[in-house]
Protein backbone atom coordinates (compact mmCIF):
# COMPACT_ATOMS: atom_id res chain seq x y z
CA UNK A 1 0.00 0.00 0.00
CA UNK A 2 2.78 2.40 0.95
CA UNK A 3 4.41 1.55 -2.39
CA UNK A 4 1.42 2.74 -4.37
CA UNK A 5 0.39 5.65 -2.14
CA UNK A 6 2.60 8.51 -3.45
CA UNK A 7 1.63 7.92 -7.07
CA UNK A 8 -2.05 7.48 -6.28
CA UNK A 9 -2.11 10.63 -4.15
CA UNK A 10 -0.43 12.61 -6.95
CA UNK A 11 -2.92 11.30 -9.51
CA UNK A 12 -5.87 12.20 -7.29
CA UNK A 13 -4.46 15.62 -6.49
CA UNK A 14 -3.42 16.68 -10.00
CA UNK A 15 -5.64 14.61 -12.31
CA UNK A 16 -8.97 13.99 -10.56
CA UNK A 17 -9.24 16.99 -8.23
CA UNK A 18 -8.99 19.49 -11.13
CA UNK A 19 -12.04 17.92 -12.80
CA UNK A 20 -14.15 18.82 -9.76
CA UNK A 21 -12.45 22.16 -9.12
CA UNK A 22 -13.07 23.12 -12.75
CA UNK A 23 -16.79 22.61 -12.30
CA UNK A 24 -16.73 24.84 -9.22
CA UNK A 25 -14.59 27.50 -10.94
CA UNK A 26 -16.95 27.46 -13.92
CA UNK A 27 -19.74 28.87 -11.74
CA UNK A 28 -17.68 31.92 -10.78
CA UNK A 29 -17.14 35.32 -12.27
CA UNK A 30 -13.50 35.40 -11.29
CA UNK A 31 -10.47 37.25 -12.56
CA UNK A 32 -7.38 35.08 -12.28
CA UNK A 33 -5.27 36.32 -9.37
CA UNK A 34 -8.10 38.28 -7.75
CA UNK A 35 -8.83 37.49 -4.12
CA UNK A 36 -12.60 37.43 -4.48
CA UNK A 37 -15.08 36.02 -6.96
CA UNK A 38 -18.83 36.23 -7.36
CA UNK A 39 -21.00 33.23 -8.06
CA UNK A 40 -22.84 33.40 -11.38
CA UNK A 41 -24.32 29.91 -11.52
CA UNK A 42 -24.48 28.79 -15.12
CA UNK A 43 -23.78 32.31 -16.37
CA UNK A 44 -20.45 31.42 -17.96
CA UNK A 45 -22.02 28.58 -19.93
CA UNK A 46 -24.90 30.80 -21.06
CA UNK A 47 -22.42 33.44 -22.14
CA UNK A 48 -20.25 30.96 -24.01
CA UNK A 49 -23.06 29.27 -25.90
CA UNK A 50 -24.85 32.51 -26.75
CA UNK A 51 -21.74 34.35 -27.95
CA UNK A 52 -20.76 34.25 -31.61
CA UNK A 53 -17.43 32.83 -30.44
CA UNK A 54 -19.03 29.54 -29.47
CA UNK A 55 -20.16 28.64 -32.99
CA UNK A 56 -16.73 29.58 -34.26
CA UNK A 57 -14.77 27.70 -31.58
CA UNK A 58 -16.97 24.60 -31.74
CA UNK A 59 -16.85 24.65 -35.54
CA UNK A 60 -13.07 24.96 -35.66
CA UNK A 61 -12.72 22.21 -33.04
CA UNK A 62 -15.03 19.92 -35.02
CA UNK A 63 -13.29 20.56 -38.37
CA UNK A 64 -9.82 20.18 -36.86
CA UNK A 65 -10.74 16.98 -35.01
CA UNK A 66 -12.58 15.26 -37.85
CA UNK A 67 -9.96 16.07 -40.50
CA UNK A 68 -6.94 15.21 -38.37
CA UNK A 69 -8.43 12.00 -36.96
CA UNK A 70 -9.62 10.92 -40.40
CA UNK A 71 -6.58 12.14 -42.33
CA UNK A 72 -3.91 10.70 -40.05
CA UNK A 73 -5.65 7.32 -39.98
CA UNK A 74 -6.29 7.13 -43.74
CA UNK A 75 -2.73 8.13 -44.65
CA UNK A 76 -1.37 6.00 -41.82
CA UNK A 77 -3.17 2.96 -43.24
CA UNK A 78 -1.73 3.62 -46.71
CA UNK A 79 1.78 3.84 -45.29
CA UNK A 80 1.17 0.72 -43.18
CA UNK A 81 0.11 -1.23 -46.30
CA UNK A 82 3.36 -0.21 -47.98
CA UNK A 83 5.38 -1.05 -44.86
CA UNK A 84 3.71 -4.45 -44.62
CA UNK A 85 5.41 -5.71 -47.79
CA UNK A 86 8.76 -7.40 -47.63
CA UNK A 87 10.75 -4.51 -48.96
CA UNK A 88 14.33 -3.51 -48.39
CA UNK A 89 14.71 -0.65 -45.94
CA UNK A 90 11.27 -0.93 -44.44
CA UNK A 91 12.60 -0.94 -40.86
CA UNK A 92 14.36 2.30 -41.60
CA UNK A 93 11.26 3.75 -43.26
CA UNK A 94 9.11 2.75 -40.29
CA UNK A 95 11.44 4.60 -37.92
CA UNK A 96 11.60 7.72 -40.09
CA UNK A 97 7.83 7.89 -40.53
CA UNK A 98 7.29 7.49 -36.79
CA UNK A 99 9.90 10.10 -35.80
CA UNK A 100 7.71 13.26 -35.97
CA UNK A 101 5.40 11.74 -33.37
CA UNK A 102 8.11 11.99 -30.70
CA UNK A 103 9.19 15.52 -31.59
CA UNK A 104 8.28 18.73 -29.82
CA UNK A 105 5.19 20.33 -31.37
CA UNK A 106 6.81 23.72 -30.83
CA UNK A 107 9.91 22.78 -32.82
CA UNK A 108 7.88 21.09 -35.54
CA UNK A 109 5.53 24.09 -35.71
CA UNK A 110 8.46 26.46 -36.28
CA UNK A 111 9.94 24.32 -39.03
CA UNK A 112 6.63 24.29 -40.90
CA UNK A 113 5.96 27.95 -40.23
CA UNK A 114 9.16 28.68 -42.15
CA UNK A 115 8.11 26.35 -44.99
CA UNK A 116 4.73 28.11 -45.18
CA UNK A 117 6.23 31.61 -45.06
CA UNK A 118 4.65 33.51 -47.99
CA UNK A 119 7.90 35.21 -49.04
CA UNK A 120 10.89 33.12 -47.99
CA UNK A 121 9.31 29.71 -47.43
CA UNK A 122 10.10 26.65 -49.51
CA UNK A 123 6.42 26.29 -50.37
CA UNK A 124 6.22 29.83 -51.71
CA UNK A 125 9.22 29.10 -53.93
CA UNK A 126 7.47 25.99 -55.21
CA UNK A 127 4.25 27.91 -55.90
CA UNK A 128 6.19 30.67 -57.65
CA UNK A 129 7.85 28.15 -59.92
CA UNK A 130 4.35 27.07 -60.92
CA UNK A 131 3.48 30.69 -61.61
CA UNK A 132 1.37 31.06 -58.50
CA UNK A 133 1.59 33.53 -55.65
CA UNK A 134 1.77 32.10 -52.14
CA UNK A 135 -1.29 32.86 -50.03
CA UNK A 136 -0.97 34.42 -46.57
CA UNK A 137 -1.22 31.16 -44.65
CA UNK A 138 -1.15 32.60 -41.14
CA UNK A 139 -3.27 35.69 -41.68
CA UNK A 140 -6.11 34.06 -43.61
CA UNK A 141 -8.31 32.31 -41.00
CA UNK A 142 -9.39 29.49 -43.33
CA UNK A 143 -5.89 28.80 -44.63
CA UNK A 144 -4.43 28.99 -41.12
CA UNK A 145 -6.73 26.14 -40.14
CA UNK A 146 -5.70 24.14 -43.22
CA UNK A 147 -2.06 24.76 -42.31
CA UNK A 148 -2.29 23.49 -38.73
CA UNK A 149 -4.32 20.47 -39.91
CA UNK A 150 -1.59 19.56 -42.42
CA UNK A 151 1.17 19.92 -39.83
CA UNK A 152 -0.75 18.00 -37.20
CA UNK A 153 -1.37 15.12 -39.62
CA UNK A 154 2.33 15.18 -40.60
CA UNK A 155 3.28 14.81 -36.96
CA UNK A 156 0.82 12.05 -36.11
CA UNK A 157 0.39 9.85 -39.15
CA UNK A 158 3.47 7.77 -38.32
CA UNK A 159 1.86 6.72 -35.07
CA UNK A 160 -1.25 5.55 -36.94
CA UNK A 161 0.94 3.79 -39.52
CA UNK A 162 2.88 1.81 -36.92
CA UNK A 163 -0.26 0.82 -35.01
CA UNK A 164 -1.97 -0.23 -38.26
CA UNK A 165 1.15 -2.16 -39.25
CA UNK A 166 0.93 -4.16 -36.03
CA UNK A 167 -2.72 -4.84 -36.85
CA UNK A 168 -1.90 -5.92 -40.41
CA UNK A 169 0.80 -8.27 -39.19
CA UNK A 170 -1.66 -9.99 -36.89
CA UNK A 171 -3.85 -11.01 -39.88
CA UNK A 172 -3.16 -14.70 -40.59
CA UNK A 173 -1.44 -14.95 -44.00
CA UNK A 174 -3.42 -18.16 -44.78
CA UNK A 175 -6.60 -16.06 -44.96
CA UNK A 176 -5.17 -13.86 -47.67
CA UNK A 177 -3.76 -16.83 -49.54
CA UNK A 178 -7.05 -18.68 -49.45
CA UNK A 179 -8.83 -15.62 -50.77
CA UNK A 180 -6.41 -15.13 -53.64
CA UNK A 181 -6.70 -18.83 -54.51
CA UNK A 182 -10.42 -18.18 -54.81
CA UNK A 183 -9.56 -15.47 -57.29
CA UNK A 184 -10.24 -12.41 -55.12
CA UNK A 185 -8.55 -9.29 -56.41
CA UNK A 186 -6.25 -7.42 -54.08
CA UNK A 187 -8.79 -4.63 -53.64
CA UNK A 188 -11.49 -7.17 -52.80
CA UNK A 189 -9.19 -8.90 -50.31
CA UNK A 190 -8.50 -5.53 -48.75
CA UNK A 191 -12.19 -4.66 -48.46
CA UNK A 192 -13.52 -8.03 -47.28
CA UNK A 193 -10.64 -9.34 -45.14
CA UNK A 194 -8.23 -6.60 -44.15
CA UNK A 195 -10.71 -3.85 -43.25
CA UNK A 196 -12.96 -6.03 -41.03
CA UNK A 197 -10.01 -7.70 -39.31
CA UNK A 198 -8.44 -4.32 -38.67
CA UNK A 199 -11.55 -2.94 -37.00
CA UNK A 200 -10.22 -3.37 -33.42
CA UNK A 201 -7.13 -1.40 -34.46
CA UNK A 202 -9.28 1.23 -36.14
CA UNK A 203 -11.37 1.52 -33.02
CA UNK A 204 -8.31 1.87 -30.80
CA UNK A 205 -6.88 4.56 -33.08
CA UNK A 206 -10.21 6.36 -33.25
CA UNK A 207 -10.28 6.81 -29.47
CA UNK A 208 -6.60 7.66 -29.01
CA UNK A 209 -6.45 10.10 -31.93
CA UNK A 210 -9.70 11.74 -30.92
CA UNK A 211 -8.29 12.32 -27.43
CA UNK A 212 -5.05 13.75 -28.74
CA UNK A 213 -6.63 15.90 -31.48
CA UNK A 214 -8.98 17.52 -29.00
CA UNK A 215 -5.97 18.31 -26.82
CA UNK A 216 -3.76 19.63 -29.62
CA UNK A 217 -2.20 22.79 -28.33
CA UNK A 218 1.50 23.34 -29.03
CA UNK A 219 1.29 23.41 -32.83
CA UNK A 220 -1.68 25.80 -32.75
CA UNK A 221 -0.10 28.07 -30.15
CA UNK A 222 3.26 28.38 -31.91
CA UNK A 223 2.02 28.62 -35.52
CA UNK A 224 -1.00 30.86 -34.94
CA UNK A 225 -0.50 32.72 -31.63
CA UNK A 226 -3.51 34.93 -32.28
CA UNK A 227 -5.77 31.94 -32.84
CA UNK A 228 -7.31 33.70 -35.84
CA UNK A 229 -9.33 30.90 -37.44
CA UNK A 230 -7.62 28.23 -35.37
CA UNK A 231 -9.12 28.73 -31.93
CA UNK A 232 -10.16 25.30 -30.68
CA UNK A 233 -11.79 24.66 -27.30
CA UNK A 234 -8.49 23.95 -25.59
CA UNK A 235 -6.87 27.00 -27.18
CA UNK A 236 -9.78 29.27 -26.26
CA UNK A 237 -9.75 27.95 -22.70
CA UNK A 238 -6.04 28.78 -22.48
CA UNK A 239 -6.45 32.25 -23.99
CA UNK A 240 -9.38 33.17 -21.73
CA UNK A 241 -7.46 32.39 -18.53
CA UNK A 242 -3.84 33.00 -19.49
CA UNK A 243 -4.05 35.33 -22.46
CA UNK A 244 -4.88 38.95 -21.80
CA UNK A 245 -8.36 38.41 -20.29
CA UNK A 246 -7.57 36.49 -17.07
CA UNK A 247 -11.15 35.20 -17.06
CA UNK A 248 -10.64 32.10 -14.92
CA UNK A 249 -14.31 31.20 -14.43
CA UNK A 250 -15.14 31.50 -18.12
CA UNK A 251 -12.04 29.48 -19.05
CA UNK A 252 -13.05 26.75 -16.59
CA UNK A 253 -16.49 26.57 -18.19
CA UNK A 254 -14.91 25.99 -21.61
CA UNK A 255 -12.71 23.26 -20.10
CA UNK A 256 -15.81 21.61 -18.65
CA UNK A 257 -17.52 21.75 -22.07
CA UNK A 258 -14.44 20.12 -23.61
CA UNK A 259 -14.27 17.42 -20.97
CA UNK A 260 -18.00 16.71 -21.21
CA UNK A 261 -17.62 16.41 -24.99
CA UNK A 262 -14.78 13.93 -24.54
CA UNK A 263 -16.77 11.88 -22.06
CA UNK A 264 -19.83 11.73 -24.32
CA UNK A 265 -17.81 10.79 -27.38
CA UNK A 266 -15.90 8.09 -25.54
CA UNK A 267 -19.12 6.68 -24.10
CA UNK A 268 -20.87 6.70 -27.48
CA UNK A 269 -17.95 4.95 -29.09
CA UNK A 270 -17.71 2.33 -26.39
CA UNK A 271 -21.44 1.72 -26.63
CA UNK A 272 -21.87 1.52 -30.40
CA UNK A 273 -18.54 0.79 -31.96
CA UNK A 274 -17.40 -1.89 -29.59
CA UNK A 275 -20.30 -4.09 -30.62
CA UNK A 276 -19.24 -3.94 -34.24
CA UNK A 277 -15.63 -4.59 -33.40
CA UNK A 278 -15.91 -7.84 -31.50
CA UNK A 279 -17.43 -10.23 -33.92
CA UNK A 280 -15.45 -13.36 -33.08
CA UNK B 1 -1.71 -39.98 -61.27
CA UNK B 2 -2.73 -37.92 -58.32
CA UNK B 3 0.49 -38.45 -56.49
CA UNK B 4 1.89 -35.03 -57.16
CA UNK B 5 -1.02 -32.62 -56.95
CA UNK B 6 1.21 -29.74 -56.04
CA UNK B 7 3.14 -29.99 -59.25
CA UNK B 8 1.51 -26.99 -60.83
CA UNK B 9 2.47 -23.83 -59.02
CA UNK B 10 -0.64 -22.18 -57.58
CA UNK B 11 -1.46 -18.85 -59.20
CA UNK B 12 -0.78 -16.88 -56.04
CA UNK B 13 2.97 -17.54 -56.22
CA UNK B 14 4.56 -14.49 -57.75
CA UNK B 15 7.01 -15.22 -60.44
CA UNK B 16 9.71 -12.71 -61.08
CA UNK B 17 8.25 -10.76 -63.92
CA UNK B 18 8.34 -7.19 -65.08
CA UNK B 19 4.74 -6.80 -64.08
CA UNK B 20 5.37 -7.89 -60.49
CA UNK B 21 8.48 -5.80 -60.28
CA UNK B 22 6.47 -2.83 -61.48
CA UNK B 23 3.77 -3.48 -58.91
CA UNK B 24 6.28 -3.80 -56.08
CA UNK B 25 7.79 -0.49 -57.03
CA UNK B 26 4.48 1.31 -57.56
CA UNK B 27 2.70 -0.18 -54.55
CA UNK B 28 5.65 -0.50 -52.20
CA UNK B 29 8.78 1.46 -52.86
CA UNK B 30 7.22 4.62 -54.24
CA UNK B 31 4.78 5.18 -51.34
CA UNK B 32 7.52 4.32 -48.83
CA UNK B 33 10.05 6.62 -50.44
CA UNK B 34 7.45 9.36 -50.63
CA UNK B 35 6.47 9.01 -46.96
CA UNK B 36 10.11 8.94 -45.89
CA UNK B 37 10.94 12.04 -47.91
CA UNK B 38 7.91 13.95 -46.65
CA UNK B 39 9.18 13.43 -43.10
CA UNK B 40 12.86 13.76 -43.82
CA UNK B 41 13.03 16.83 -46.09
CA UNK B 42 11.48 19.39 -43.68
CA UNK B 43 13.88 18.28 -40.93
CA UNK B 44 16.86 18.42 -43.29
CA UNK B 45 15.66 21.83 -44.46
CA UNK B 46 15.62 23.01 -40.83
CA UNK B 47 19.18 21.76 -40.16
CA UNK B 48 20.57 23.32 -43.33
CA UNK B 49 18.74 26.61 -42.86
CA UNK B 50 20.04 26.93 -39.31
CA UNK B 51 23.58 26.99 -40.70
CA UNK B 52 22.92 29.54 -43.44
CA UNK B 53 23.93 33.18 -43.40
CA UNK B 54 21.05 35.69 -43.15
CA UNK B 55 21.39 36.64 -46.82
CA UNK B 56 20.79 33.06 -47.88
CA UNK B 57 17.57 32.85 -45.89
CA UNK B 58 16.12 36.16 -46.99
CA UNK B 59 16.03 35.19 -50.61
CA UNK B 60 13.34 34.06 -52.95
CA UNK B 61 15.62 31.46 -54.50
CA UNK B 62 15.87 27.96 -53.13
CA UNK B 63 19.09 26.22 -52.17
CA UNK B 64 19.27 23.35 -49.72
CA UNK B 65 22.93 23.56 -48.81
CA UNK B 66 24.35 26.60 -47.04
CA UNK B 67 27.15 28.31 -48.98
CA UNK B 68 29.27 29.05 -45.91
CA UNK B 69 27.91 26.91 -43.08
CA UNK B 70 28.41 28.72 -39.80
CA UNK B 71 27.03 28.95 -36.27
CA UNK B 72 25.90 32.58 -36.63
CA UNK B 73 22.18 31.78 -36.15
CA UNK B 74 22.95 29.85 -32.97
CA UNK B 75 24.97 32.76 -31.62
CA UNK B 76 22.14 35.15 -32.53
CA UNK B 77 19.57 32.98 -30.76
CA UNK B 78 21.76 32.83 -27.66
CA UNK B 79 22.28 36.59 -27.58
CA UNK B 80 18.54 37.29 -28.04
CA UNK B 81 17.27 34.96 -25.31
CA UNK B 82 19.14 32.94 -22.64
CA UNK B 83 19.24 29.71 -24.66
CA UNK B 84 21.88 27.86 -22.61
CA UNK B 85 19.74 28.51 -19.55
CA UNK B 86 16.60 27.15 -21.32
CA UNK B 87 18.57 24.07 -22.28
CA UNK B 88 19.80 23.57 -18.72
CA UNK B 89 16.26 23.99 -17.37
CA UNK B 90 14.91 21.46 -19.85
CA UNK B 91 17.64 18.98 -18.91
CA UNK B 92 16.98 19.42 -15.18
CA UNK B 93 13.20 19.16 -15.50
CA UNK B 94 13.43 16.16 -17.84
CA UNK B 95 16.04 14.28 -15.80
CA UNK B 96 14.48 14.82 -12.38
CA UNK B 97 10.91 14.43 -13.60
CA UNK B 98 11.58 11.24 -15.56
CA UNK B 99 13.64 9.64 -12.79
CA UNK B 100 10.96 10.29 -10.18
CA UNK B 101 8.19 9.13 -12.50
CA UNK B 102 10.01 5.88 -13.22
CA UNK B 103 10.51 5.17 -9.52
CA UNK B 104 6.86 5.94 -8.77
CA UNK B 105 5.73 3.71 -11.64
CA UNK B 106 7.94 0.84 -10.48
CA UNK B 107 6.65 1.09 -6.89
CA UNK B 108 3.01 1.30 -7.91
CA UNK B 109 3.20 -1.50 -10.45
CA UNK B 110 5.00 -3.72 -7.93
CA UNK B 111 2.31 -3.07 -5.34
CA UNK B 112 -0.47 -3.77 -7.84
CA UNK B 113 1.02 -7.10 -8.86
CA UNK B 114 2.90 -8.53 -5.88
CA UNK B 115 1.45 -6.95 -2.73
CA UNK B 116 -1.95 -7.73 -1.23
CA UNK B 117 -3.75 -4.70 0.09
CA UNK B 118 -7.36 -3.52 0.41
CA UNK B 119 -9.11 -1.68 -2.44
CA UNK B 120 -6.54 -2.87 -4.94
CA UNK B 121 -9.08 -3.11 -7.76
CA UNK B 122 -10.42 0.37 -7.04
CA UNK B 123 -6.92 1.80 -7.10
CA UNK B 124 -6.11 0.02 -10.32
CA UNK B 125 -9.29 1.37 -11.91
CA UNK B 126 -8.43 4.86 -10.67
CA UNK B 127 -5.08 4.63 -12.44
CA UNK B 128 -6.57 3.13 -15.59
CA UNK B 129 -9.24 5.82 -15.95
CA UNK B 130 -6.61 8.53 -15.33
CA UNK B 131 -5.05 7.42 -18.65
CA UNK B 132 -8.13 8.81 -20.39
CA UNK B 133 -8.31 12.13 -18.53
CA UNK B 134 -6.81 14.84 -20.73
CA UNK B 135 -4.10 16.71 -18.81
CA UNK B 136 -4.84 19.93 -20.71
CA UNK B 137 -8.19 20.23 -18.93
CA UNK B 138 -6.45 20.33 -15.53
CA UNK B 139 -4.10 23.25 -16.10
CA UNK B 140 -6.19 26.02 -14.54
CA UNK B 141 -6.97 24.28 -11.21
CA UNK B 142 -3.38 23.04 -11.00
CA UNK B 143 -2.10 26.53 -11.73
CA UNK B 144 -4.20 27.97 -8.91
CA UNK B 145 -2.96 25.28 -6.51
CA UNK B 146 0.71 25.51 -7.46
CA UNK B 147 0.58 29.33 -7.37
CA UNK B 148 -0.92 29.25 -3.87
CA UNK B 149 1.94 26.97 -2.80
CA UNK B 150 4.50 29.43 -4.18
CA UNK B 151 5.51 27.17 -7.04
CA UNK B 152 5.44 29.63 -9.94
CA UNK B 153 8.85 29.93 -11.60
CA UNK B 154 10.33 27.03 -9.62
CA UNK B 155 11.61 23.65 -10.76
CA UNK B 156 9.35 21.78 -8.37
CA UNK B 157 6.36 23.77 -9.60
CA UNK B 158 7.11 22.66 -13.17
CA UNK B 159 7.72 19.03 -12.22
CA UNK B 160 5.25 18.19 -9.45
CA UNK B 161 1.81 18.20 -11.15
CA UNK B 162 2.97 15.82 -13.88
CA UNK B 163 4.65 13.34 -11.54
CA UNK B 164 1.74 10.98 -10.96
CA UNK B 165 2.07 8.43 -13.70
CA UNK B 166 -0.75 6.29 -15.01
CA UNK B 167 0.98 5.35 -18.26
CA UNK B 168 4.20 4.03 -16.71
CA UNK B 169 2.34 2.19 -13.97
CA UNK B 170 0.06 0.50 -16.47
CA UNK B 171 2.88 -0.53 -18.78
CA UNK B 172 5.03 -1.94 -15.98
CA UNK B 173 2.08 -3.71 -14.41
CA UNK B 174 1.45 -5.50 -17.71
CA UNK B 175 5.07 -6.60 -17.72
CA UNK B 176 5.22 -7.66 -14.04
CA UNK B 177 2.16 -9.85 -14.61
CA UNK B 178 4.18 -11.89 -17.08
CA UNK B 179 6.97 -12.64 -14.59
CA UNK B 180 6.82 -16.23 -13.28
CA UNK B 181 5.91 -16.24 -9.56
CA UNK B 182 8.63 -18.81 -9.00
CA UNK B 183 11.35 -16.19 -9.26
CA UNK B 184 10.03 -14.55 -6.10
CA UNK B 185 9.40 -17.73 -4.15
CA UNK B 186 13.03 -18.54 -3.42
CA UNK B 187 13.53 -15.03 -2.12
CA UNK B 188 10.46 -15.42 0.09
CA UNK B 189 11.97 -18.57 1.61
CA UNK B 190 15.07 -16.55 2.44
CA UNK B 191 12.78 -14.13 4.23
CA UNK B 192 13.36 -11.19 1.91
CA UNK B 193 10.94 -8.30 2.32
CA UNK B 194 9.22 -6.44 -0.49
CA UNK B 195 11.97 -3.85 -0.68
CA UNK B 196 14.65 -6.49 -1.35
CA UNK B 197 12.46 -8.49 -3.70
CA UNK B 198 11.73 -5.34 -5.71
CA UNK B 199 15.33 -4.18 -6.13
CA UNK B 200 17.14 -7.54 -6.20
CA UNK B 201 14.76 -9.55 -8.37
CA UNK B 202 11.94 -7.67 -10.08
CA UNK B 203 13.86 -4.60 -11.25
CA UNK B 204 16.90 -6.48 -12.63
CA UNK B 205 14.75 -8.79 -14.78
CA UNK B 206 12.60 -5.89 -16.02
CA UNK B 207 15.28 -3.59 -17.38
CA UNK B 208 13.93 -3.47 -20.97
CA UNK B 209 10.41 -2.54 -19.80
CA UNK B 210 11.74 0.06 -17.38
CA UNK B 211 13.92 1.47 -20.16
CA UNK B 212 10.84 1.73 -22.36
CA UNK B 213 8.92 3.63 -19.69
CA UNK B 214 11.97 5.81 -19.02
CA UNK B 215 12.50 6.72 -22.66
CA UNK B 216 8.85 7.50 -23.33
CA UNK B 217 8.79 9.63 -20.18
CA UNK B 218 11.96 11.50 -21.19
CA UNK B 219 10.44 12.28 -24.60
CA UNK B 220 7.18 13.58 -23.15
CA UNK B 221 8.85 15.61 -20.37
CA UNK B 222 11.23 17.23 -22.85
CA UNK B 223 8.37 18.17 -25.19
CA UNK B 224 5.92 19.26 -22.47
CA UNK B 225 4.58 22.67 -23.37
CA UNK B 226 1.34 24.01 -21.94
CA UNK B 227 2.19 23.50 -18.26
CA UNK B 228 5.70 25.04 -18.25
CA UNK B 229 4.31 27.83 -20.45
CA UNK B 230 1.75 28.72 -17.80
CA UNK B 231 3.81 28.18 -14.69
CA UNK B 232 6.90 30.15 -15.76
CA UNK B 233 7.09 33.76 -16.85
CA UNK B 234 10.68 34.43 -15.88
CA UNK B 235 13.22 33.59 -18.61
CA UNK B 236 15.58 32.04 -16.07
CA UNK B 237 13.07 29.28 -15.37
CA UNK B 238 11.72 28.60 -18.86
CA UNK B 239 12.23 25.27 -20.58
CA UNK B 240 13.27 25.09 -24.25
CA UNK B 241 9.81 24.90 -25.88
CA UNK B 242 8.63 27.84 -23.75
CA UNK B 243 11.79 29.80 -24.44
CA UNK B 244 11.45 29.20 -28.17
CA UNK B 245 8.07 30.88 -27.99
CA UNK B 246 9.91 34.02 -26.88
CA UNK B 247 11.94 34.00 -30.09
CA UNK B 248 8.90 34.10 -32.35
CA UNK B 249 7.90 37.54 -33.43
CA UNK B 250 4.32 37.66 -32.28
CA UNK B 251 3.02 39.83 -35.11
CA UNK B 252 4.04 37.03 -37.44
CA UNK B 253 5.31 39.29 -40.21
CA UNK B 254 9.07 39.50 -40.05
CA UNK B 255 10.57 36.42 -38.50
CA UNK B 256 14.30 35.81 -38.17
CA UNK B 257 14.02 32.38 -39.75
CA UNK B 258 17.68 31.41 -39.45
CA UNK B 259 17.61 32.05 -35.73
CA UNK B 260 14.27 30.24 -35.33
CA UNK B 261 15.59 27.21 -37.20
CA UNK B 262 18.61 27.17 -34.88
CA UNK B 263 16.20 27.19 -31.95
CA UNK B 264 14.15 24.39 -33.51
CA UNK B 265 17.30 22.31 -33.99
CA UNK B 266 18.21 22.74 -30.31
CA UNK B 267 14.81 21.49 -29.17
CA UNK B 268 14.41 18.72 -31.78
CA UNK B 269 17.93 17.31 -32.19
CA UNK B 270 18.40 15.73 -28.73
CA UNK B 271 15.18 13.74 -29.10
CA UNK B 272 16.03 12.81 -32.71
CA UNK B 273 19.39 11.44 -31.54
CA UNK B 274 17.81 9.46 -28.69
CA UNK B 275 15.13 8.19 -31.05
CA UNK B 276 17.63 7.16 -33.71
CA UNK B 277 19.59 5.15 -31.17
CA UNK B 278 16.73 3.56 -29.22
CA UNK B 279 13.69 3.76 -31.50
CA UNK B 280 12.65 0.14 -30.91
CA UNK B 281 11.94 0.80 -27.23
CA UNK B 282 10.24 4.13 -27.86
CA UNK B 283 8.00 2.88 -30.67
CA UNK B 284 6.95 -0.20 -28.72
CA UNK B 285 6.30 1.85 -25.58
CA UNK B 286 4.18 4.44 -27.36
CA UNK B 287 2.13 1.90 -29.29
CA UNK B 288 1.82 -0.57 -26.41
CA UNK B 289 -1.89 0.00 -25.84
CA UNK B 290 -2.74 -1.23 -29.31
CA UNK B 291 -1.24 -4.61 -28.61
CA UNK B 292 -2.39 -5.08 -25.04
CA UNK B 293 -5.90 -4.08 -26.06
Amino acid sequence: MAFAAPNVILIILFTYRPLITNIYFSTLDWTLGAASATSVGLGNYVEFFSSPDAANVLGVTAIFTVTTVGGARALGLLVALALNQKLKGRTFARAVVFAPYVLSGVGVGLVWLFIFDPTYGALSWFLRSLGQISPQWVNDPKLALVMIIVVYIWKNLGYCAVVYLAGLQSIPPQLMEAASLDGATSFRRFRTIVVPLLSPTTFFLLITSLLSSLQAFDIIRIMTPSGNGTSTLIFDSYVQAFGSYNRAGYSAAISVVLFAGLLIMTAVQLRFVERKVHYS
Amino acid sequence: MRTKPAQDPPPRVRSLSWRNLGMTIAGGYIPLALATLVVFVPLLWMMMSSLKAPGEIVTTGLALLPKNPGPQNYLDATSTVPFPRFFLNSVIVTAVGSALKCVLAIFTAYALVFVRFPFKRVIFLLILVALMVPPQVSVLPNYVLIASMGGLNTYWGIILPGLGTAFGTFLLRQHFLTLPPAILESAEIDGAGHWRKLWKIVVPVSVPSIATVGLVTIVSEWNEYIWPLIVTDHPDMMTLPVGLTQLVNSDGSTQNWGMLMAGAVIVLLPILVIFAALQRYIVSGLTQGSVTG
